[in-house]
């Protein structure tokens, strides 16, 4: 239907200096009435003290096919976690 | 709850062996817990059902909105209008968190909202029945979203990961409205006789609709099983309406209220309690669309929609100016 409003994405920033995570979606006829928007729908509890919107349309995203050849490889490199060494105690914390 | 009745689009669950490779491998990854996301592939009687119920839980929400905001300018005292405004806002919030599920799977809000206005999908037959004084408001909120409570904590498990999300979300925020609403019927039934008496009729108009919104027997669900298999229901209406009874006979006992129905008695061997069967012939003619209120509710729904056209196509065109003069100045 030609006369929808576009879909926009909502990230909100919670109260503890994290980064701006996705919530949801919804529909606006620009950017700032989509903020408008988000801030009643996302944020009626004290959920935010930030809200990014941006439009679905320009997100890029990787394809479900490709999961396996994106990311797959690291599970065979356990080397890149501190806990693939050991280290004796008496070093210390390290 | 909020969804009952769904049709898929065959009876029974589609045996292995008629499946093909990819089906297979769909259902595998059900079975493994392994939700599915949008981009997913997925059989399209899966992607159908999930519209339909998914579509009818956002509609039920927002259709639920007009038997309780009905009564924000008549509540008792100034904090219980503060209280009802924001659990019908909520509602709104619900409504358009399920759209946007639904719209995950390819089907634009727009268009589920036209298919209700002309009838052509449904929303749960409880928001049929008529709210006739502060007394039902507090049961509405204690006895149905108490209701939809147990099936929406059950469809957090739900294989689609929308959907899923979704219900996390709902479920955080609806647990304010059942409280609320027992905290309503609380004032009544320990009030003056004369409001405890309204109390006990409104949960004796209120108990057998409640009992209808998990859905027909699981006897007479034809249209269960293949959603069970899919991991869309993950539990049955019996089993939900069961656990619904079991939770609230409880809470009706505290208010020194009378049990609804003459037959609720607790069954040592089964660990349950017992109960009559809501009158099926009423629930089948309330879907229909023969229930006291279905009339006036989607009439209320239409004018909204068609009032609100000119608001929808003044800030569309406003936007559109903007960004043509923003791209002209660039």
């Amino acid at each position: 239907m030609k006369n929808e409003w576009p879909l926009w994405e909502i990230f909100i920033r919670g109260q503890h200096g994290m980064s701006h995570r996705h919530v949801g979606s919804l529909h606006a006829p620009d950017a700032e009435m989509a903020i408008k928007n988000a801030r009643d729908v996302y944020t009626r509890r004290n959920e935010g003290v930030s809200i990014w919107v941006v439009e679905a349309r320009h997100i890029s995203a990787t394809a479900p096919g490709d999961k396996g050849p994106l990311f797959e490889p690291s599970e065979s490199k356990v080397y890149r976690h501190p806990t693939f060494f050991d280290i004796p105690e008496e070093v210390g914390a390290m | 709850m909020y969804a009952q009745m769904i049709k898929t689009a065959r009876t029974g669950v589609k045996p292995r062996e008629e499946m093909s490779e990819q089906e297979r491998a769909f259902q595998d990854k059900i079975d493994a817990g392994i939700k599915i996301e949008p981009r997913d592939w997925m059989p399209d009687d899966y992607r159908a059902t999930l519209i339909r119920q998914i579509g009818q839980h956002a509609h039920s929400e927002v259709v639920g909105q007009l038997p309780e905001g009905n009564w924000i300018t008549r509540a008792p005292t100034l904090e219980r209008k503060a209280i009802l405004l924001a659990k019908v806002q909520d509602e709104a919030g619900h409504g358009l968190y399920l759209y946007s599920a639904a719209e995950t799977l390819g089907e634009s809000r727009d268009e589920l909202i036209r298919l209700l206005h002309e009838g052509r999908m449904k929303y749960s037959s409880i928001f049929n029945y008529p709210t006739l004084n502060w007394a039902d408001i507090g049961a509405v909120g204690w006895l149905v979203d108490g209701a939809a409570i147990i099936n929406q904590v059950a469809l957090q498990r739900t294989s689609y990961g929308p959907y899923s999300r979704a219900m996390i979300r709902i479920c955080k925020e609806e647990s304010f409205h059942a409280r609320q609403g027992y905290h309503a019927i609380m004032k009544m039934a320990f009030g003056t006789p004369e409001q405890k008496k309204m109390a006990q009729d409104a949960v004796n108009r209120l108990w057998f609709p409640a009992l209808m919104m998990f859905g027909p027997s699981d006897k007479d669900s034809v249209h269960s099983e293949q959603s069970m298999a899919w991991k869309i229901k993950v539990k049955t209406n019996d089993e939900l309406r069961q656990q619904f009874v079991d939770q609230t006979v409880p809470q009706i006992e505290y208010l020194g209220l009378d049990l609804p129905d003459p037959n609720i008695k607790w069954n040592e061997e089964r660990g349950h309690y017992d109960f009559s069967d809501p009158d099926w012939s009423e629930f089948f003619d309330v879907i229909k669309g023969n229930g006291p209120c279905n009339v006036d509710r989607m009439n209320a729904r239409r004018k909204a929609w068609d009032d609100g056209q000119w608001v929808r196509d003044g800030l569309l065109a406003h936007a559109r100016k903007k960004a043509a003069a923003k791209v002209a100045a660039e």
